[in-house]
């Protein structure tokens, strides 16, 4: 199998700072792969290596194959990137924008397909506006465009929802999860859990610039994350339930759960000792869950 | 869509950013060709007013006449280096660079792209400025392949140096530093106003080390036939410089220098 995206080894510093040390990691091709870590972990400085927009002191970065640096034409032009800045030239309109994008990957006659992007993105409206006229939201729109305009194979999208409205995501994520659908690999980094998890079929964690974990996002819920039964009860638990979880305000307890079976012995019990349940719920696992325990691994 | 492979890169990215760079400085055309053009005139007229009749170079021309060539060439040389410099830091700081790293541009392509934009809005001004010029005075035109070779050779020159302080600088006073501290002093000490003869010696020998007096004196030699040094002699040091400014910029652009981090 080719792999999209394949990282050997990478270390980059900065002066004193380590931002990445020694990193490996594969995205196949046409997957849906979530980049995720805290601020500083070294997702950027990772991107921009890939991208050719910074050197790796050592080790090695391809693209669809193809060397970052010794065939940097070739892993470029398959390619797309959004920044994470919200950057653009204020000499130009929207569709000028897009057109030169294309140009500078050699493609000419393009207009077609720009048309099509400035539809999906909902900027069609938008074409002939001088980029500095943009709102934020929009600003972020063309940036995107911007990325697709040479219909790459790899997509890298560096915080694209960061401060931008429900709507956008949503036209943005049905727009991406199509293009992914249609074999675009694509390659997430965001702050937002909740979006990696429903998106990314395989996730990456990053912390102090080495990957923790590197798992299917199915996988890494099942191995690092819990459910949890959320009880309020009148009354005082019985000393051997008391004992698995801390007393919280107003009768509330929190059960960590090895599995879902354990919710009946709990219920039962309850029951057993007289209890009346207020409230009961089931917590399921999430990404943050995952996310906090292994940042809080890697830090200790 | 469908996903693209390319194993074969398309084509270049050179005529794009070419055809980018030159319509970045049309769109503010008031600013960047006119402008120039009005402060040309003025020198000109203050200059030749002040000077006619004080000052004589060429026994049979005036002093306007005399001037007019070197204020084409300076407004040629300040405003190719400018335009390059300009543009550059202006997408680092902005960020907007971004948009020509990502591409597979190769640095040739990217050297070529900002060196002949410079050259094409050099030598825009400098058309300018000779026209408006020729209102009031008419230089002779005795060799114009010298005035072609140097206007075209001395604008690549500068949009080169221009395109290194633009990847050298990290913020907009730093050019503003190279433009008041290297570029204004080597064009006013080069000859645009006088001939290196009527300097003392020790000055003359001094103006032999500022590439600029070669690229006034050659130009200036399209038009009278005459020059302070042969031509031959300036168009080798403009030859040279831009050579040693290309070969400079070739490296950087290879290693990344202050572009890719």
């Amino acid at each position: 199998m080719r792999f999209a995206i394949e990282l050997h080894s990478v270390f980059k510093r900065f002066g004193a700072v380590t931002a990445l040390g020694g990193v490996d990691l594969t995205v196949r091709e046409g997957e849906f792969f979530g980049l995720l870590g805290p601020n500083g972990a070294g997702k950027t400085t990772l991107i921009s290596i890939i991208a050719g927009l910074a050197r790796a002191d050592a080790g090695r970065a391809s693209v669809m194959g193809h060397d970052v640096v010794a065939d940097y034409r070739q892993a470029r032009a398959n390619l797309g990137v959004v920044p994470q800045e919200l950057v653009f030239d204020p000499f130009f309109t929207v569709r000028e924008t897009l057109r030169f994008q294309s140009g500078y990957f050699g493609i000419r006659r393009n207009d077609a397909w720009i048309d099509e992007i400035l539809e999906n993105l909902g900027l069609a409206d938008k074409a002939e506006a001088n980029m500095r006229s943009l709102s934020g939201g929009m600003k972020r729109r063309v940036l995107v465009g911007q990325a697709l305009v040479h219909r790459p194979p790899v997509i890298i999208l560096d915080e694209p929802t960061a401060g931008v409205d429900v709507e956008l995501r949503q036209t943005l994520w049905r727009f991406i999860e199509r293009l992914n659908r249609e074999g675009h690999t694509i390659v997430l980094t965001t702050h937002y859990l909740e979006e990696a998890e429903a998106l990314c079929g395989r996730i990456a964690m990053l912390k102090g610039g080495r990957v923790v974990a590197q798992d299917r996002t199915a996988d890494l819920l099942k191995r690092h994350a819990s459910a949890y039964l959320r009880l309020r009860v009148a009354g005082t638990l019985p000393g051997a339930l008391a004992a698995r979880t801390p007393a919280q305000a107003g009768g509330a307890y929190r059960f960590r759960l090895a599995s879902f079976d354990e919710v009946d012995t709990i219920l039962a019990e309850v029951r057993t000792a007289g209890l009346h349940i207020t409230d009961l719920a089931v917590e399921t696992p999430d990404l943050e869950d995952v996310f906090l325990q292994l940042m809080g691994e890697a830090h200790a | 869509m469908k996903p693209q492979s390319r194993e074969n890169a398309g084509g270049s990215g050179f005529p794009m950013l070419f055809y980018k760079e030159l319509l970045r400085f049309w769109r503010v055309a008031a600013q960047t060709v006119t402008a120039p053009v009005l402060t040309a005139l003025l020198y000109l007229l203050i200059f030749s007013h002040v000077l006619e009749g004080h000052v004589r170079v060429h026994p049979d021309h005036s002093y306007a006449a005399f001037l007019a060539p070197g204020l084409v060439m300076m407004s040629m040389l300040q405003n190719a280096f400018a335009n390059s410099a300009s543009s550059l830091i202006q997408s680092k700081v902005t960020g907007n660079l971004v948009f020509v790293l990502l591409p597979p541009i190769t640095h040739v392509e990217f050297l070529g792209a900002y060196v002949l934009a410079a050259v094409v809005r050099g030598l825009t001004v400098g058309a300018g400025v000779l026209a408006v010029t020729l209102l009031f005075a008419v230089p002779p035109l005795a060799a114009p392949a010298w005035i072609v070779g140097f206007a075209v050779l001395g604008a690549a020159l500068m949009g080169a140096v221009g395109l290194l302080a633009g990847i050298w600088a990290e913020k907009f006073d730093h050019i503003a530093a190279f433009q008041n501290f290297f570029i204004l002093p080597a064009t006013f000490l080069s000859g645009v106003f006088y001939s290196i003869h009527s300097l003392p010696p020790f000055w003359q020998k001094v103006s032999h080390f500022n590439p600029f007096f070669f690229m006034i004196d050659g130009f200036r030699h399209g038009f009278f036939g005459q020059s302070d040094v042969s031509p031959w002699l300036s168009l080798g040091v403009v030859a040279g410089c831009l050579a040693l400014a290309v070969g400079t910029l070739l490296v950087m652009l290879e290693r990344g220098y202050k572009l890719r981090g």
